[in-house]
């Protein structure tokens, strides 16, 4: 049943090292706040998995809290390469990587799947694709009915799966709105779950029948963070910082100055920071 | 009337932009895809379906998304799905006529490389990985692919095979089960090639104004094959140039910086 605490105490009680977590968000909400909390917190020897790591998990793995990464895209969407995956992934700077590279519909196939509660994930997918070769979590099946040889991958079910989203009831129901991505799918896959969200309101009487809402039986821990996906977005509430991700690239491209950024911006920051960092962005309908 | 003059990006985006057509449903690709798909949509095609991964269909964005998931693509439209819902039922599902890709590494038979350059174990250079490419090159009608040419990008073999377009010739897709067409078409900087239908390689079917055959063969990794009879891609209209033109300034300006570029 949901608990509303702070986002340190939902960290500290949820993730413990050597955790495998998924920080999810498809551009949209992701869970900036969150993973710099857990940043804080100084967890090690995680196996991040996500769609598409991006700022976050190359600040992750930049401060060599990654033992293994889950994934099917790493770029930062619009501008480029990831340069502190790629430093660990090329030089093993600060350690080594293990990577697990899947692609998109397959990672959204295995979330569904741990979601569905099912061993894996079975798929119309990596017909001649180099990773069926270089992934051994990659395999086949056969259609009993057709003959069909379909793609398999192992349901994703990580230990704990952390999202942002719009906002919660008072009883702790949690709206999703916009771009809903995976963060249905990676809260009921997940062994625990924790939320930040914009706002709490009173109760959810004018939401659609039809919406994108987790139950609060569903989720472990609710924070509220306002701001808590910048420089990604939350429809309704603010806009995506494009200028963070462009200057992100730069920022990435050396490591004391990556170190310095870090220090500065995250490891000596609150939750509370996020707020401000919204105040300036456009209000998005 | 004078022609207006243009840069052979703006003509690679406008030639890209004019393979589309109203009827189409097509999944696009972020950067120069996105930019051809949407000057196809402001002129000849607006009712083309546009779909980007993040789920949303049939979208009208008024400036070139950053992201694949940028708000405004979910703002204008039709409908937004979830991911798994957007591979499965739409993409799976069959219903997408275009993949619009674009490509670090391309051979001549359509294959492409967003990888690795290098070993994939030990690479030289990590690339961002597939993404949604792998299941939109089997999934889809057919593949359009857009990039500029250079010996770097357009090469003999392709160090990762992240999307599979025709193997090592026309064959090779039944032979995996895919009755889908795979790669048709190639649109460059220089010119539009169209994939052999007996080989499965691309073949020089058009030259863009001012280019040259020889421009053609020096920018290409891969011995280039020209069509029997080569035509001359004409020249961007004014309305073509003015829309494209006018999209990436707005964009530029909504983006605080040349957003919608790579990648």
């Amino acid at each position: 049943m949901a608990r509303f605490m702070t986002l340190a105490e939902a960290m500290k009680e949820t993730l413990s090292d050597g955790d495998s977590v998924a920080f999810e968000g498809f551009t949209h909400l992701i869970p900036h706040a969150a993973a710099h909390e857990a940043i804080r917190q100084g967890k090690t020897d995680l196996t991040l998995i996500r769609m598409t790591p991006d700022v976050i998990y190359d600040q992750m793995i930049g401060m060599g809290m990654a033992r293994r990464l889950v994934f099917s895209y790493a770029g930062n969407p619009g501008v480029g390469l990831l340069r502190r995956l790629r430093d660990a992934v090329e030089n093993g700077w600060p350690r080594k990587l293990e990577i697990e590279e899947h692609s998109h519909a397959a990672m959204a196939n295995a979330y569904e799947a741990g979601a569905s509660g099912l061993p894996m994930a079975v798929f119309r997918g990596y017909k001649g694709a180099g990773l069926a070769k270089v992934n051994p979590n990659i395999k086949s099946v056969t259609c009993p009915f057709t003959g069909e040889v379909l793609a398999a991958v192992p349901a994703l079910r990580p230990d704990l799966g952390v999202i942002h989203a719009q906002k919660a009831n008072r009883q702790g129901d949690v709206l999703i709105e916009g771009i809903v991505g995976v963060q249905k799918e990676v809260v009921l896959a997940a062994k625990r779950s924790v939320v930040t969200v914009e706002e709490v309101v009173e109760d959810f009487a004018d939401v659609h029948p039809n919406a994108c809402v987790l139950p609060r039986w569903t989720i472990s821990a609710i924070a509220v963070v306002p701001g808590g996906a910048h420089p990604s977005y939350a429809q309704g509430y603010y806009g995506r910082d494009n200028p963070s991700y462009l200057e992100w690239d730069g920022i990435a491209a050396d490591r004391d100055r990556f170190r310095a950024w870090m220090e500065t911006n995250v490891l000596q920051a609150k939750p509370e920071d996020f707020a401000d960092r919204v105040a300036m962005l456009e209000k998005r309908p | 009337m004078t022609t207006p003059s243009f840069s052979r990006d703006e003509m690679m985006t406008i030639a890209a932009a004019r393979a589309l057509g109203n009827d189409d449903v097509c999944f696009v690709g972020i950067g120069a895809p996105s930019a051809a798909c949407n000057v196809a949509r402001l002129t000849h095609a607006p009712n083309i379906t546009l779909i980007y991964e993040s789920g949303t269909i049939g979208t009208a964005p008024s400036v070139l998304p950053l992201s694949i998931g940028d708000g405004e693509l979910c703002e204008t439209a039709v409908t937004t799905v979830s991911v798994p819902e957007m591979f499965r039922y739409w993409l799976q599902g069959g219903r997408v006529t275009i993949g619009f890709l674009g490509a670090a590494q391309l051979d001549r038979f359509g294959n492409i490389n967003t990888t690795v350059i290098g070993d994939y174990d030990t690479p030289t250079v990590r690339l961002p990985g597939g993404g949604g490419a792998p299941e939109i090159a089997s999934s889809c009608g057919r593949i359009f692919i857009t990039m500029k040419q250079s010996r770097r990008g357009m090469v003999e073999t392709i160090d990762f095979v992240t999307s599979f377009g025709h193997g090592t010739g026309q064959g090779d897709r039944r032979a995996l089960g895919l009755d889908t067409r795979g790669p048709t078409l190639l649109i460059t900087d220089l010119a539009i090639w169209k994939s052999d239908p007996e080989t499965g390689e691309f073949v020089v079917s058009s030259l863009h104004p001012g280019a040259t055959r020889q421009a053609v063969v020096e920018t290409c990794g891969w011995t280039a094959r020209f069509a029997d009879a080569v035509e001359d891609t004409p020249a961007p209209s004014e309305l073509e140039l003015t829309t494209l033109r006018d999209l990436k300034a707005r964009t530029a300006k909504a983006h605080g910086a040349s957003g919608g570029s790579d990648s």
